[in-house]
């Protein structure tokens, strides 16, 4: 049984709303499929997919913390720890490899002074390494958020932390 | 002039707003078939254009439309899979962002063929801003009468839903897809019963991929004769080839089934040819999960006639000599590039994206990533060919789902045409693991 305490985590009332509005797209009673929407939305929010985060999610859903638990925990864009302001999710499959993307992930592993997995000190970036983004034509490719960032090259990585840093 | 029956206007300035993409004789598909045909003579259209689903698998679509089940008082569902995540294939992504009006077009008439009144779009996550891109091309739609209640005065009733999915490749499978759409992991289910029969929230489903609902508008408006009439054999129609690797023009191209795999590779109209200075050595010609070819075998088939871009012809000779066309992920790899590596990189993708319900695939694929990657590294015995042998033979056909047959071939693949080039890296370990080494033993380079 969930235990009855007030959430430590509110959306705001626009993103209320459109949970709201989320909900109302499924069959009455199958509210369970906003999940994946609703923790896009909590992580818009918080930055991260923290666990009062998803025992919060799983109270607007009407569901068990658990089964939230174990979705966020199998799909890969949810963060299940805190992350810097930028997390850059660089691609590291095959077709952007053959297009130099393990040269310019060194580099930019160098420029940061970081390694896969964390974040820099002054929580400005963290590195993460994903899978085909589908973008395969535009490679090297990495995403910061929504965008895309595509024919990267050693240089265009350093105009483009540089561009953030500011 | 080849026929473009996707990509025809994909350039003009404005093509994603309602107004441009009706301008072009957009939706007029819609008002042709909500006006003046049943659903039932939509769907024999769809039959006998003979569109294969373009996702992969290459399984009939009106077929696949004629196994819906319809019992009386049940909704029935179509779902459009958008997950697009096949290493090697982007062109899905190209079709939405560029030209959304297109699959919504596609979605109205499928969803009235096959009686849906709620269908949902699926798209992969990562794409959040193609989904922006397809949620007000909808509201469009909506807006001028061609989503909503009673469309056009119809009678007819349709809602997209456009879903986010989470980041996870397996999603691309039709029941794990199924199961994210209802807020589970995803975890392809046992078959059957199938989708058809019981789908999303058990109701009966069909499950197709934006290309091949993007059809349906070219086919309501010119019939399903017409486009069984463009392309070669069983392989009707065009097909979008996402085109990416060591040629000139990496992109997406529309091309009518048929056109030799050489001519593809080396028209300036198309790939415009391998990168100056460098020779073709490999091809996957279908996305990551086909089997890898070498340059003559791409080419060339076994009686020496030109291979065709076709599913028949890229796949004559079985996997002994062929491959698959797959979703159209074309990957063209030069002198320069290392088949170990790019087999070890590819065995990792699965591993990382077993989901883990079925042994032989959830172990086999973490084994291959492993020995892959000690061979690649310098520390590779002997036996670790055949043991790669042995174990992508484990894990074909015995998964739930066709997640681990993607993974064994390419490897089982690699092995078969390259088996030189793996041994070099085992019998040379020092020369082989030095930075941009490369194996320059005797191969057919075109």
């Amino acid at each position: 049984m969930t235990t009855e305490s007030k959430p430590t985590i509110q959306f705001t009332p626009e993103r209320l709303a459109k949970v709201q509005e989320i909900i109302a797209r499924y069959p009455e009673g199958k509210q369970k499929s906003a999940l994946l929407p609703l923790l896009h939305l909590l992580q818009e929010q918080e930055g991260w997919t923290s666990p009062e985060g998803m025992d919060y999610v799983a109270s607007l859903l009407n569901i068990e913390p658990i089964e939230v638990y174990e979705v966020a925990s199998f799909y890969t864009m949810y963060h299940l720890q805190p992350v810097g302001k930028h997390v850059i999710e660089y691609c590291r499959t095959g077709p952007c490899c053959l297009m130099g993307g393990e040269e310019v992930y060194a580099h930019l592993k160098q420029r940061l002074g970081i390694d896969t997995g964390q974040t820099t000190v002054d929580g400005q970036f963290t590195l993460k390494e994903v899978e085909c983004l589908a973008a395969c034509g535009m490679g090297p490719v990495f995403q910061i958020r929504e965008k895309y960032y595509m024919h990267l090259t050693n240089e265009r990585v350093d105009e483009i932390i540089d561009e953030l840093s500011k | 002039m080849a026929t473009k029956i996707l990509t025809e206007h994909i350039n003009v300035p404005g093509i994603e707003t309602f107004d441009v993409y009706r301008k072009q004789g957009g939706y007029t598909a819609v008002e042709k078939a909500l006006k003046t045909m049943t659903p039932e003579a939509v769907v024999e259209e769809v039959k006998k254009a003979g569109v294969r689903g373009r996702g992969g698998a290459g399984f009939p679509m009106g077929m696949k439309w004629s196994f819906l089940a319809k019992p009386e008082g049940v909704p029935r569902y179509l779902v459009c899979n958008a997950d697009e995540s096949e290493p090697g294939t982007f062109k899905d992504h190209y079709l939405m962002k560029n030209i959304p009006h297109l699959l919504i077009e596609g979605m109205i008439i499928s969803s009235f063929a096959l009686g849906a009144n709620k269908s949902f779009i699926y798209v992969r996550g990562e794409l959040m801003y193609v989904i922006h891109i397809l949620e007000k091309a909808i509201a469009e739609a909506k807006a001028k009468g061609f989503l909503g209640k009673n469309i056009l005065g119809s009678g007819y009733d349709l809602e997209l839903v456009v879903q986010p999915g989470g980041g996870a490749y397996i999603c691309g499978e039709e029941t794990a897809l199924l199961e994210s759409l209802e807020g589970k992991r995803g975890n392809p289910r046992n078959k059957p019963p199938f989708p058809a029969v019981k789908g999303l929230y058990q109701s009966p489903t069909v499950v197709n991929n934006v290309e091949s609902i993007a059809t349906t508008a070219w086919i309501v408006n010119n019939g399903g004769d017409a486009y069984a009439g463009i392309g070669i054999g069983r392989s009707t129609g065009t097909k979008l080839i996402s085109a990416s690797g060591h040629i000139n023009k990496p992109g997406v191209y529309e091309i009518e089934l048929g056109v030799p795999v050489e001519d593809f590779i080396y028209a300036d109209e198309w790939c415009g040819g391998i990168r100056p200075g460098h020779k073709f050595k490999a091809l996957v010609a279908g996305g990551s999960s086909v089997p890898i070819l070498p340059a003559n075998l791409a080419l060339t088939l076994a009686n020496g006639e030109k291979r065709l871009m076709s599913y028949e012809s890229l796949s004559d000779g079985g996997f002994a000599t062929g491959t698959m066309l797959g979703s159209g992920g074309f990957i063209v790899f030069d002198e320069t590039s290392c088949i170990v590596r790019n087999t070890w990189n590819f065995s990792r993708f699965y591993h990382h994206e077993s989901c883990g319900q079925c042994s032989p695939c959830r172990e086999g694929t973490g084994w291959m990533e492993k020995v892959l990657h000690r061979i690649e590294h310098g520390h590779g015995h002997q036996h670790d060919i055949d043991l790669l042998v042995d174990v992508a033979r484990k894990i074909e056909g015995n998964t739930i789902c066709p997640l681990g047959d993607a993974a064994a071939w390419p490897v089982a693949s690699a092995i078969r045409h390259f088996r030189d080039e793996f041994m070099w890296h085992i019998t040379n370990p020092q020369e082989a693991t030095q930075p941009g080494a490369v194996y320059r033993g005797e191969m057919a380079l075109v």
